[in-house]
């Protein structure tokens, strides 16, 4: 028995999954002032008089990182740069605590400059003279030898209470977005903690040693405890929970579009062959770019209560939402009256919803249906156009090789799943202009919790091996040991493997559910003179976002 | 610097499986470092740099400047066909108002290409640079161009194609022929009868460092370009003058180039050279970068940058003071030069040895333009490779006139294949190609 949980905006969805069929269902309202409270009163109303011996797990999908980041409950953080060569200072410099040091790293992860004793303790000094106790420490190119990032830290890591590195963050480069990927770690690191305490304390109070997962951004889970390491992966699970949920409603192996409508925007993610597509480089939070692994999804102001106008001859819809629809009280037309009025729901006040969709047909000059038909329309058309975008720039991804200009693989969906509010109006109008079949999977409501319930662990690792400088890096582990002038890429491969898995079964993962994907392997004789001096290989090796094993579509969810 | 944010396209094809072979300079590795530095400095997540994937060029486009023997598709492969595609689409994005400008970085080269291809010299097998002009002046209408090449080797393939066009400006500066491949590019090379001066050539002497550029691009380039009045700026972006170039002997910068495009604002640069793959390239394409999008620079150096020991010396500064006061007289005299130059003849021919080195060809070749006060001139080319494949081409220009094209036609209609292995006529005007 699972139980998946959701914090969401406004409600918390739990959800308990037996055997993979939903056994029962709970909502009550989010308390964002206390989310602890919340996942009690959840957790209670939804156990009941359940069974506790049969939990196996509890899977937990919360805002808890993205509002400390939102409302700004976080620690007063110190920066401690190594840029070297290239963008100024001035464009890196992420808060008044931002401080640079020397110290270089070039792209090899060749140590060209060494960072200086008196530099580091004297920023030491004034990050503590401010009472900062919570510390970054990044490197450029630290994930191509991380010892620049771990000598600073073995200078001053007496003087603070926590240090966040850089190169633990992702194996990715980026320097500007690993510096905000740090600092937002080591910004919400007490108040997460804090929080994976709380959850803690509580579960023991039900059941001793129940597993507990947190959803991440990347659709993935992780045990809690591992969790509390790095608080910036928990960041943005929310649209992770929804793509995870339609995935498991549906259960599909071809290329598909997933729509959530909401009131205000509507959520966009694309699969290819069944499996959801990744943020090239990280998700983005509080314009803050990150390396933080997440679910590519694109949201756009677009829902069920946008407010529409009519502005300079046209229709105007969104982005903003001024109130629910006009048929439940709501101040300004919307396209969930439009809908009412076309007979496509059977919701609210249907005359509340002429009198304010009125407003737009007078001025435009047409009758209250046909205003509302143009309403409609339109919404549909603006979300159908969002995703043919998407689609379209993803198609359009810069590649490197020449086999990829020349085969690269195509989306082109097949099927299109729809949740939310205003899908069963929708859906099928969407379907037609996007010109594939429309589904409304059962259960929508609850498709947040249950995608979190259901969601396998995932992870990542980047092993780079330069044997002209006979080293080898996985970094995320932070591993830099010495190899063989004649180190292959098979071995290479191996070690991936076999590390990918070991750090898989860390953050609790299970052994049938451990799909392996090699989503980088290049392999580049270095050649200096007119001599090959060694080879530089760079792998990859995920544990791909998707459902746990054992779950079919034949499980009827 | 500038200071001004402009909209820069980035096509970046660094063709991770493709070499000419294993050790080759121009292999796999060659971008690799550059890839990396400008990934880790998140140049691609800044709102002003477009990141496009390059299109592919058609025989059509090769067609409509080349002449390639026996024809497009036998001298080129899929990676030249996505190099000059990838100078293309950003061109395209430049002349759609999409963006500002844009960098075509991408690899192979193309500035050894002469107009006729027999095969691969100097590592490159069609002419990028001339592929995308070609189809700007077909796509967006007639165009005055200047190409700014920055390459330390002569561009002698771009001067060869433009020789006889006054609408096309070709200036290189590069390390003197004297003392490099390929040995060509001296100041008295300055363009044929019908466009004398629209090809100025500018070599430096080895060991020319950041002061030396920058005073020819302040005190011969610029000057020349205000003259000449370009309505479309292409820099042939070679990088190969840097200090530690492993083929060649100069000592530019990454800052010093990034300076260069800053001041040169170039609509758009396409990569041409630059070996150091390690210790150059990752910076100098960097600085290139930013200097196009208008981002500060001036933290863009090599980390062992240091411009006391790469100074040039005051001989060398005097030397090239004189120089650019040489080549700005020979500018200034052009019209009057011209004249004499064309007087009482009407046809002009010049005869060619040209050696393949990437594919051990001779080729010998004798070229006839007509002299013309009102186009470019129609052009012959009888050319012969290792003594064997013997050609003849005829190439009616953009913009000809109606004696030009009419003399043109009649030499193709009255030429008979035999002795030749193929008779081409390339007529740019109309956009026709035949072979016979
Ligand atoms: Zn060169
Ligand atoms: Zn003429």
């Amino acid at each position: 028995m699972i139980l998946g949980i959701d914090v969401g905006g406004t409600h918390t969805d739990a959800v308990i999954i037996d055997d993979f069929e939903i056994k029962k269902t709970a909502k009550v309202l989010t308390n964002h002032e206390n989310l602890i409270e919340t996942f009690q009163e959840v957790t209670e109303t939804i156990l009941g008089d359940e069974n506790i011996d049969d939990l196996d797990r509890i899977v937990l999908s919360t805002t808890m990182s993205t509002n400390a980041i939102v409302q700004g409950k976080v620690n007063k953080v110190g920066m401690i740069l190594a840029s070297g060569p290239g963008l100024a200072p001035s464009m890196l410099k992420i808060n008044e605590h931002t401080h640079f040091l020397s110290g270089y790293v070039n792209h090899r992860g060749i140590k060209i400059a060494e960072t200086d004793y008196n530099e580091v303790s004297s920023i030491s000094q004034r990050l503590k003279d401010v009472g900062i106790r919570h510390v970054g420490i990044v490197g450029k190119f630290s994930t191509r030898n991380p010892e620049l990032e771990t000598h600073i830290a073995d200078m001053i890591n007496t003087d603070f209470e926590h240090l966040s590195f850089g190169h633990r963050m992702s194996g990715n480069l980026n320097f500007p977005r690993r510096v905000a990927t740090t600092y937002l770690n080591a910004a919400i690191w007490n108040t997460y903690r804090a929080f994976v305490e709380d959850v803690l304390k509580f579960v023991e109070t039900i059941k001793a040693s129940i597993p507990i997962y947190i959803l991440k951004a990347d659709g993935g889970t992780s045990d809690i405890n591992q969790s509390a390491k790095y608080p910036v992966g928990t960041i943005l699970s929310g649209p992770a929970a929804s793509i995870m949920g339609i995935l498991s409603l549906s259960n599909f192996t071809e290329d598909a579009i997933a729509l959530d409508i909401g009131g205000t925007t509507t959520d966009i993610a694309i699969f290819a062959e069944g499996v959801p597509l990744l943020e090239p480089f990280g998700v983005t939070i509080e314009g803050h770019k990150t390396l933080t692994r997440g679910l590519r999804s694109k949201s756009i102001g677009v829902g069920g209560d946008s407010k529409v106008s009519y502005d300079n001859g046209s229709i105007v819809i969104g982005p903003e939402r001024a109130g629910p629809a006009a048929a439940f009280g709501g101040p300004y037309p919307t396209p969930t009256d439009a809908m009412i009025i076309l007979g496509l729901t059977d919701i609210g006040d249907k005359q509340m919803a002429e009198i304010a969709v009125g407003t737009i047909a007078d001025k435009m000059g047409v009758s209250v249906p046909e205003a509302a038909q143009t309403i409609f329309d339109l919404s549909c058309r603006k979300i159908a156009d969002a995703v043919n975008e998407m689609i379209e720039e993803i198609n359009n991804k810069p590649v490197y090789t020449i086999h990829e200009i020349l085969e690269g693989k195509k989306i082109s969906p097949e099927a299109l799943f729809v949740v939310g509010g205003p899908a069963k109006p929708m859906a099928s109008r969407l379907g037609d202009l996007l010109g594939c079949p429309s589904h409304i999977p059962d259960h929508s409501e609850v498709a947040n919790a249950i995608g979190a319930a259901l969601a396998r662990t995932t992870t990542e690792i980047t092993l780079l091996a330069d044997t002209e400088k006979k080293t080898m890096t996985i970094v995320e582990e932070g591993i830099q040991q010495e190899i063989s002038p004649q180190f292959e890429r098979e071995e290479g491969l191996n070690i991936c493997r076999e590390r990918l898995r070991e750090r898989a079964l860390k953050m609790g993962a299970q052994e049938e559910d451990m799909e392996m994907e090699i989503i980088e392997d290049q392999t580049f004789n270095m050649v200096r003179g007119y001599y090959t001096t060694g080879k530089n290989i760079r792998l990859k090796a995920q544990i791909k976002p998707g459902l746990i094993a054992g779950y079919r579509k034949e499980a009827s969810i | 610097m500038t200071n001004k944010l402009r909209k820069t396209g980035l096509i970046f094809f660094p063709a991770f499986d493709w070499a000419i072979s294993p050790t080759h300079p121009e292999r796999e590795e060659r971008l690799l470092y550059t890839q990396d530095q400008v990934f880790e400095e998140g140049l691609l997540d800044f709102d002003n740099i477009i990141e496009y994937k390059p299109g592919m060029a058609t025989v059509d486009d090769i067609n409509r400047i080349h002449i390639c023997v026996p024809d497009a598709s036998s001298v080129t492969t899929e990676s030249h066909l996505i190099s000059a595609g990838g100078a293309i689409t950003a061109a395209d994005k430049v002349l759609q108002g999409e963006v500002d400008n844009a960098f075509a970085l991408v690899r192979p080269p193309g500035h050894h290409s002469m107009m006729v291809v027999h095969g691969a010299r100097g590592f490159c097998n069609v002419n990028i640079e001339a592929i995308m002009v070609e189809y700007i002046r077909h796509t967006y209408g007639p165009k005055r161009v200047a190409i700014i090449d920055t390459d330390c080797h002569h561009g002698d393939g771009t001067q060869d194609i433009y020789w006889h066009d006054p609408d096309t400006l070709y200036i290189s500066i590069h390390q003197d022929g004297r003392t490099l491949y390929p040995g060509s590019g001296f100041p008295d090379e300055f363009g044929g009868p019908n466009a004398l001066g629209a090809t100025v050539n500018i070599p430096l002497p080895p060991k020319t460092s950041e002061e030396g550029f920058l005073y020819v691009l302040d005190n011969l380039i610029m000057p020349i370009l205000d003259d000449f009045k370009p309505d479309l700026i292409v820099n042939s972006a070679g990088q190969d003058n840097h200090y530690t170039d492993p083929i060649t002997d100069m000592r530019f910068t990454a800052q010093g180039y990034a300076i260069l495009n800053d001041r040169l604002s170039p609509d758009i640069a396409v990569l041409e050279g630059g070996y150091s793959v390690e210790t150059a390239l990752p910076y100098i394409n960097v600085g290139i970068i930013l200097a196009m999008a208008g981002i500060d620079y001036s933290y863009v150096t090599e980390p062992d940058y240091d411009p006391q020991a790469i100074r040039q010396s005051p001989e060398l500064t005097q030397y090239i003071e004189k120089e650019v006061e040489l080549i700005h007289d020979l500018w200034n005299n052009r019209e009057a030069q011209k004249a004499s130059m064309k007087k009482n003849s009407e046809f002009i021919s010049r005869t060619k040895n040209i050696y393949y080195d990437t594919d051990g060809i001779h080729e010998e070749q004798t070229e006839t333009i007509r002299v013309c006060d009102d186009c470019g001139g129609l052009l012959t080319i009888d050319s012969r490779a290792n003594f064997m494949d013997r050609i003849f081409a005829v190439i009616i220009p953009r913009g000809s006139c109606s004696m030009c094209r009419k003399k043109g036609e009649e030499i193709f209609n009255t030429t008979e294949q035999r002795p030749f292995k193929h008779v081409y006529f390339q007529d740019r005007e109309r956009d026709v190609f035949h072979v016979k």
